[in-house]
């Protein structure tokens, strides 16, 4: 079995064992990546030498006995709207950021070095996080290794796509609105979107603050698990980072809950679902109840129906504000021509955003502006407290919701990208989870006809994540998802 | 109505540093001193990715003059996203309160000639600074932006329209500087830019149909950085509206022209508008996601009003009933912190509260007035001078030589008693020496003793002199003019 | 594969929104929107950018039937409060580092066209 075929755990056990050093897992994960990456574009920029480097000092570390952390030299993809202070770009795939080099680390980044892990590069996103398909990335769009011709999700489709080419055996992403989840769902990959405040958030370039989270992407649970592990935690930069303690994922991971109450709200079954989809989550359903869990119809009357709405208003205001410091001032991309200070402004904007980050940048700051604050914005809160409602209603009577990640398997390239509001719909069944605070995971739960990963959505309230991992980790034993790999892995170029 | 009818009608925004040592939202020091962009950090610089964390040292220091300003602390305090682009703005949006900000409805009780004035405090709130924007001085086409400046903690007063005229504006953004620094709050250097003003004025034009007061519209004047330029910006647009309202009172109203933002010009004295109504900024202001709300404990609240000490209004108000001192020597004892402070303990270790005062505003205040310092730097303690007033009071030296003493300890550093034995400047009170002083006096001035005898009663002045010249000014001034007398014999 | 069923399904949402009455965007609403962001659109932009945003807002008009009287504003996700530093100095970062990444410097300081901060008249 090649090491790249090999899940987290599994590399982690071995490197420790000395079947191989953190050097050759770090050498097989740059090899993947030239092999597969001219075709599935998931990295922006790949840190060959520093992950050699990197992966070298680990090697020494493991010989020497010494403790070498929760992922020694297991080779990691990082998405590229965090900071990295190595040397690589942080360009949150825009052009706005001119090739801006971060003189810090984010606080993922920094507990990555401090469990060992080797990043290897930095991953494709829509640009500044902003959309469904990583077609909105200005250096162009990553491809679902399942079909090249299709999108992988977005906006962390890079490391998605890192994820299920076997390119990386774990990847980082970040989740506004589904941005890890959906990904995950359409690459068939495993996503973990944290409760709000799980981890730090510092360092992670800002889409909208109030429900921005860092998450973890691998092929199996307990590789997530182990990525969240080593991810989670207080961090005193981040006002909004919880101290709780971390609980141990891993040591109750193949502990099944039982009873298990699952439930089931018709807003996720509704029209606007594929039926193939559909058909796949129902077959997962079945699974659960095979294992004893009990199906609770519940109702979330105003997620799904009203969530995106309320999604697009809180999200495009925060990213309005957020956005506002791209500027070509202090740094990144100065217009070369322009009149005034007013006029570089516009200019530098207007050339450096692309069209999704204007439409959203706008919107938002409309949603904000005087005479609409009260109809646009605060209405929007008013229903983003509906939303936390039903589902605190819900967790009374049931330990999880589930349905689809998506409504849909992974769509073509360019097939939605005319239609904002189209694209905006890819995330119906996610864009909740972030309204409300809680914790959601994507898991792979079988194939559509045409051979496209379909995702299961598991959701507890918010720091179950020990729980939540449990809930995923008991249907996956069940099946064998995860050993398939897309073909793009098979085919010779 | 007349013009001389035209009631001023202002309030005063008010901006102070807090003096806290490091930014509101960072670990950068606040420096005023360093070289140009050198106190900042990825946060201050507004760098993709960074997050605000609050000083917890700044919401105290807030809250304190809130309390002081007799303030209600409400339950929850939020900050909020205020958006303008602006090149020393690094984010393009300022943190600050919009509606729910740390104090709310105090006043400020205002000495002014013509009596105490309330000035009612709207609001207080905390937010941060913008880095500081210059231009190119070589005449080059540009601008150049310094950040170290970017995220000092800023208190914002803000009072009701409640001052009726410019040197009142000027008294009330005094006291609140004076009770700034008495608190600990902020150091307020107006030269470094520590504390900045925003007159509103405008006139009130008598009452309206509905029976409520009219105005003319309201001028916001900015950046206003001295006491000086208070008062002149104030009268300056006082008169202006005054003028355009009589040219024009139906048109000259609050109604019609609402609110304007203006400049001043400190060299010309002129005002000039900035922005009408029409371009008034929308700042499109939300909660900072980035912050959670304060919510303030109430026995903290009460810890953070425990360290409120004694106000100078109160404190100057008791230095006169409890210990007699003038009006004027209370006011001057109590205009700082340090000083009040300095004199209580003197007067206390000597139990003679006036003499105390008489050497303060005599020996204490002189030496701090010539060398243009601090009570802090005056280099003696309160231990040392009550030492030097006893010895005066007992008679050990006399009060002349005291003064001399006081200078020698300043310079020395030693104690009053060991200046006073080292020197031989213990007073002569022995009366067979002291007459000996007085007879030489005589003797070699046998014309003034004429005089004296002659009617002229001034040349007893000075044949003491004489006397107390030839004792080296070590005699007992009440001795030698007992003797003199009696030696002239009426 | 029925991939557009979601997006059918949204269209009828937005002629029904339409049809309660729903304040379509101008292209003067988009041109002050982007002057207040500092966007300086082309003249297609704002074509296409009036079209797009007015279909988005058409949509998310639909938060106007749900009633709301009673319900606070949820801002901040979690019930956190009080979140405090300590006042004390952190290492930040050289002037040199600092303006590392500047479009323009001039010496330490970061470097813009001239900002005039005067009146419009007197
Ligand atoms: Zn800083």
């Amino acid at each position: 079995m090649a090491i790249t075929d090999l899940t987290a755990c599994r590399m982690r056990e071995a490197l420790r064992r000395r079947e191989f050093s953190a050097l050759e897992a770090a050498d097989a994960s740059l090899a993947a990546i030239a092999r597969l990456d001219g075709r599935v574009r998931a990295f922006l920029s790949v840190d060959a030498d520093g992950a050699r480097r990197r992966a070298a000092g680990i090697d020494k570390r493991l010989a020497a006995g010494e403790p070498a952390g929760l992922l020694a030299g297991v080779p990691v993809a990082v998405k590229d709207n965090m900071c990295t202070a190595d040397g690589q770009a942080t360009t949150c795939a825009s052009r706005i950021l001119g090739g801006w080099r971060a003189p810090y680390d984010a606080h993922v980044v920094e507990r990555l070095a401090a469990e060992g892990a080797v990043v290897v590069g930095k991953t494709n996103l829509d640009e500044f996080a902003m959309g469904s398909s990583t077609e909105n990335s200005a250096f162009g769009a990553t491809r679902n290794p399942w079909d090249l011709e299709r999108v992988p999700g977005g906006s962390s489709g890079g490391s998605a796509a890192a994820v299920a080419a076997r390119m990386v055996p774990l990847a980082l992403g970040s989740d506004t609105g589904g941005s890890i989840r959906q990904p995950a769902a359409l690459c068939g990959v495993v996503g973990l979107k944290p409760t709000y405040g799980r981890v730090s958030r510092y360092g992670l370039v800002a889409f909208a603050s109030s429900l921005d989270q860092i998450g973890p992407f691998g092929r199996t649970v307990a590789d997530a698990a182990l990525l969240l592990q080593a991810t989670a935690g207080h961090d005193p930069r981040d006002s909004t980072s919880v101290p709780e303690a971390v609980p141990d994922y891993l040591a109750a991971l193949e502990e099944p809950v039982r009873p298990l109450r699952i439930g089931l709200p018709k807003e996720f079954f509704g029209a606007g679902l594929d039926p193939e989809v559909r058909r796949v989550v129902r077959d997962a359903l079945a699974a659960y109840e095979r294992l004893g869990a009990q199906m609770v119809e519940v109702s979330l009357p105003h997620s799904a129906e009203y969530a995106i709405a309320a999604y697009y208003i809180v999200a495009t205001s925060e990213a309005s504000s957020n956005l506002a410091r791209y500027d070509g001032v202090h740094y990144g991309r100065r217009s070369s021509d322009h009149a005034d200070m007013i006029d570089m402004y516009m200019r530098s904007r207007v050339q450096g955003f692309g069209d999704e980050v204007k439409r959203r940048v706008m919107l938002g700051a409309y949603a904000l502006s005087a005479g609409y604050y009260e109809a646009y914005y605060k209405k929007a809160l008013r229903v983003r407290r509906l939303i936390r409602r039903d589902f605190q209603d819900a967790f009374k009577t049931v330990d999880c919701i589930m349905g689809p990640t998506s409504p849909t398997a992974a769509f073509r390239q360019g097939e939605r990208t005319a239609d904002p509001l189209a694209m905006y719909l890819s995330d119906v069944y996610t864009v909740s989870c972030n309204l409300a605070a809680i914790a959601g995971v994507s898991v792979p739960c079988g194939f559509t006809r045409a051979g496209l990963p379909v995702g299961l959505q598991i959701i507890t309230d918010v720091f179950t994540e020990d729980r939540l991992l449990r809930i995923a980790r008991m249907y996956e034993r069940e099946t064998a998802w995860a050993d398939r790999s897309p073909p793009v892995c098979e085919a010779r170029p | 109505m007349t013009a001389a009818d035209l009631l001023p009608t202002i309030g005063l925004e008010v901006h102070m540093h807090l003096k806290t040592r490091t930014k509101l939202f960072c670990g950068c020091p606040v420096r005023y001193d360093a070289r140009p962009n050198s106190c900042v950090c990825p946060v201050c610089l507004g760098m993709p990715g960074v997050l605000p964390v609050m000083n917890g040292r700044a919401v105290e220091l807030a809250v304190r003059m809130a309390l002081a300003l007799g303030c209600a602390i409400p339950d929850l305090a939020k900050w909020d996203r205020k958006h303008y682009y602006y090149p020393d703005l690094p984010k393009n949006y300022q943190i600050s309160e919009y509606d729910q900000p740390l104090g709310i409805g105090g006043f400020l009780d205002v000495e002014t000639p013509r009596g105490a004035v309330r000035v009612g405090i709207t609001r207080v709130h905390l937010e941060e600074d913008a880095g500081k924007l210059m231009h190119d001085e070589r005449g080059g086409n540009f601008s150049v932006v310094d950040l170290n400046r970017t995220g000092t903690p800023l208190l914002e007063i803000v009072s009701e329209p409640d001052i009726h005229g410019a040197e009142d504006a000027r008294a009330y953004a005094e006291a609140l500087r004076q009770l700034a620094v008495y608190l600990g709050v902020g150091d307020c250097h107006l030269q470094l830019g520590q504390m900045r003003f925003e007159p509103n004025v405008s006139l009130r034009i008598g009452t309206g149909p509905d029976g409520k007061p009219r105005y003319t519209p309201i001028s916001e004047i900015k950046n206003l950085n001295s006491f000086r330029s208070v008062e002149r910006a104030v009268v300056f647009e006082l008169a202006r509206h005054r003028q355009e309202y009589v040219a024009n009172p139906a048109e000259y109203t609050l109604e019609n022209l609402g609110k304007e933002t203006r400049g001043w010009r400190d060299d010309e004295g002129v005002s000039f508008l900035q922005r009408s109504k029409e371009e008034a900024h929308d700042y499109r202001y939300f909660p900072e996601p980035d912050l959670v709300p304060f919510v303030p404990d109430r026995a903290w609240v009460e810890a953070v009003r425990a360290t409120v000490p004694e106000l100078p209004q109160g404190r100057r108000r008791r230095f006169i009933s409890e210990y007699g001192l003038p009006e004027y020597d209370a006011g001057v004892l109590t205009a700082e912190r340090g000083v009040a402070d300095f004199f209580e303990k003197v007067a206390g270790l000597v139990k003679d509260p006036k003499t105390a005062s008489n050497w303060m505003m005599q020996d204490v205040m002189r030496v701090l007035n010539e060398r243009k310092a601090g009570i802090a730097d005056l280099g003696m303690t309160p231990e040392a001078l009550a030492e030097l007033v006893s010895l005066v009071k007992q008679g050990a030296i006399n009060r002349n030589k005291g003064t001399e003493v006081f200078g020698k300890m300043l310079a020395s550093g030693k104690p009053a008693g060991e200046i006073v034995r080292q020197d031989g400047l213990a007073q002569v009170a022995d009366a067979g020496a002291v007459e000996a002083f007085v007879d030489q006096a005589l003797a070699a001035n046998a014309r003034t003793v004429e005089d004296y005898k002659g009617g002229k009663k001034a040349a007893l002045g000075r044949l003491m002199g004489e006397a107390m010249k030839a004792s080296g000014g070590k005699a007992n001034p009440q001795l030698v003019r007992e003797i003199l007398l009696r030696k002239l014999g009426g | 594969m029925r991939v557009d069923v979601a997006i059918r399904s949204a269209r009828d949402l937005t002629a029904a929104a339409r049809k309660a009455r729903i304040l379509p965007l101008s292209r003067e609403e988009v041109l002050k929107v982007g002057t207040l962001s500092r966007i300086g659109l082309s003249d297609a932009e704002v074509g296409r950018f009036t079209t797009q945003l007015s279909s988005i807002l058409d949509y998310v008009g639909k938060l106007r039937e749900l009633d709301t009287s009673g319900v606070e504003p949820l801002a901040h996700a979690l019930p956190l409060h009080n979140v405090l530093r300590p006042d004390e100095p952190r290492t930040g970062l050289a002037p040199e580092q600092a303006l590392a990444g500047a479009p323009e410097a001039s010496g330490d300081f970061f470097r813009v066209p001239r900002v005039l901060d005067e009146g419009v008249s007197a």
